[in-house]
């Protein structure tokens, strides 16, 4: 389970400045639990998105964007639709905007933030991870995340030691993370993302919110067990 | 002094490395350093470099300053957090310290601590950006503090990388952030340097061309395979090979790169990597 919130609406604007045309995405997994990306928030975000003058190519709400394979198979009949517009508007955690992008060669934006749970990932293992930061960058980066694709979690840029694509940590399995992004966005006509200074991450972000802790996101039997000291699973 | 009024002075800028040793038995670094002040206009002080613990580049640099020798204070993000960065500037300045170069920092897999914590949670860019705060008399937090420090800020680019271009939007980006020199990772290529400089030529910052002593051929094949952007052609290689007398070799080699690449940037940084007795000698065969 990944927990994600919705951007303001004033950045996922400014992710979408100069285009026109815009996919909405989003998830029956997470997303749809969390009430930030499920079939109801996507029409909510198309009319509000219309609203601000967009023109919404199309939309669709897959089960587990998390999920490379479904993804492919369920974004299959929306071809033309994805094809006809300037970007993606993916409305779920960190994770699934990173498959979205890595699946379809389209500008991907996220719409939210993915809050931290202390450390979970999504439900399907796919190579894509989210550090759950609680900011998400993935706009500047091309849909790939520098906190977890970069072994020092840079954010504004590769660093001196990468050798041939490789990173200086364990080259021989490791891609330099920076070096993917700076191709990914190469390849979207996006460098000048690269450009942009990112300020030091809010590391109190990263901390999961006090008022998460003793609801179902935190744990299914977390209520019971407090009330209880029960270690059996409760009912939500 | 900060190396920012020599530039302006018009003056071609040359520093070289002092090495603080692991431990606190400093007479040995403090004679290559002695060997050496009347020659170059600076001393980079490595922090912890390649992630081996070492006596710290703070206490070193203000060593230096305290017997009038300048001091370049390494600073790198890998051990300190933002709230101790920004401590460290600040206690630089009041120790006199006026010179920072802002690095990213090697990950510690490279050091003698594995198991370390990498801390990175500044990079090279917000670490420019943090002195640049704080010279506006505010911390990274917005507050307001007492006295500000002024320091010339520099920072490090690699010319040898591949691809050259996130390089060089990076470099952009530390110059938005406040570097106002920089230093390169050692180049044994001068077309190569020319066409770098040629790209950066408008951004109107001092670069100092970083120059590598070669103590052997083998050294130079281990960095050919294992230093990011660092090539050393054949050539060179097989003139060190040849060599009766490699040291002699060594100071012709890194004299003759540096007299084909001074005219094209305004400095050089000079490691010579124990081999601190050969700079001046390497200074004259450059003309320097
Ligand atoms: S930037 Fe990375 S860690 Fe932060 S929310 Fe986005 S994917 Fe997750
Ligand atoms: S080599 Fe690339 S992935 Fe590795 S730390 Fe540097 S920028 Fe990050």
């Amino acid at each position: 389970m990944l927990v994600s919130e919705q951007k303001p609406l004033e950045e996922i604007l400014r992710s979408l400045e100069g285009e026109g045309r815009v996919f909405l995405l989003g998830c029956r997994g997470c997303a749809e639990a969390c009430q930030t990306g499920g079939e109801k928030e996507v029409l909510a975000m198309k009319e509000t998105l219309e609203g601000a003058g967009k023109e919404i190519a199309g939309w669709a709400a897959l089960d587990f964007l998390c999920q490379k394979g479904l993804v492919k198979t369920g974004l299959y009949p929306f071809e033309d639709q994805i094809v006809s517009a300037d970007s993606i508007l993916t409305m779920c955690c960190g994770i699934g905007v990173q498959v979205t992008s890595s699946v379809v060669g389209k500008v991907t934006h996220p719409a939210c933030n993915t809050i931290s749970l202390g450390g979970s990932r999504g439900e399907w293992w796919g190579s894509e991870r989210c550090l759950e930061c609680g900011d998400c960058l993935l706009d500047l980066t091309g849909g790939i995340c520098p906190l977890t694709a970069c072994t020092k979690s840079l954010i504004n840029g590769p660093c001196g030691g990468a050798r041939d694509g490789r990173c200086e940590f364990e080259p021989e399995v490791r891609e330099c993370g920076w070096q993917l992004i700076y191709e990914r966005l190469k390849k979207l006509d996006r460098l000048h993302k690269l450009r942009e200074i990112s300020l030091p991450k809010d590391f109190a972000r990263m901390q999961p919110p006090k008022d998460l802790r003793g609801t179902a996101f935190w744990s299914l039997g977390q209520r019971q067990e407090e009330r209880t000291g029960d270690e059996t699973l409760g009912t939500l | 002094m900060k190396l920012s009024e020599l530039f302006n002075d018009g003056k071609f800028v040359i520093t070289t490395e002092a090495g603080p040793p692991k431990g606190v038995d400093v007479e040995r670094m403090l004679e290559d350093v002695e060997l050496l002040r009347e020659r170059v206009d600076a001393f980079n002080v490595t922090d912890q470099q390649s992630s081996v613990m070492r006596l710290g580049s703070l206490a070193v640099s203000a060593l230096l300053k305290r017997r009038g020798i300048e001091p370049v204070f390494q600073v790198t993000c890998r051990d300190r957090n933002r709230i101790a960065l920004q401590s460290d500037l600040l206690s630089a300045y009041v120790l006199g310290i006026e010179n920072v170069l802002c690095l990213t920092g090697d990950y510690v897999s490279l050091g003698d601590h594995l198991g370390a914590k990498p801390v990175f949670d500044l990079d090279s860019v917000s670490l420019l950006l943090t002195a640049s705060r704080l010279q506006e008399g505010y911390d990274l937090a917005g507050r307001e503090i007492a006295g500000s420090p002024t320091f010339c800020l520099g920072a490090v680019v690699n010319p040898g990388a591949n691809p050259l271009e996130p390089q060089i939007i990076k470099m952009e980006k530390k110059i938005e952030a406040g570097a106002r020199f920089f230093q390169t990772q050692a180049v044994y290529e001068p077309e190569r340097f020319a066409a770098f400089m040629k790209q950066v030529e408008g951004f109107g910052v001092p670069v100092m061309v970083g120059i590598i002593l070669l103590k052997s051929a083998g050294m130079a094949r281990f960095m050919n395979r294992n230093v990011a952007g660092i090539h050393v052609p054949d050539h060179l290689i097989v003139e060190m090979e040849e060599a009766k007398d490699r040291a002699e070799m060594s100071v012709e080699i890194a004299g003759r790169l540096i007299r084909e690449m001074k005219g094209l940037c305004q400095g050089v940084h000079i490691m010579a990597l124990g081999w601190e007795k050969y700079v001046p000698t390497v200074l004259d065969a450059a003309g320097l």
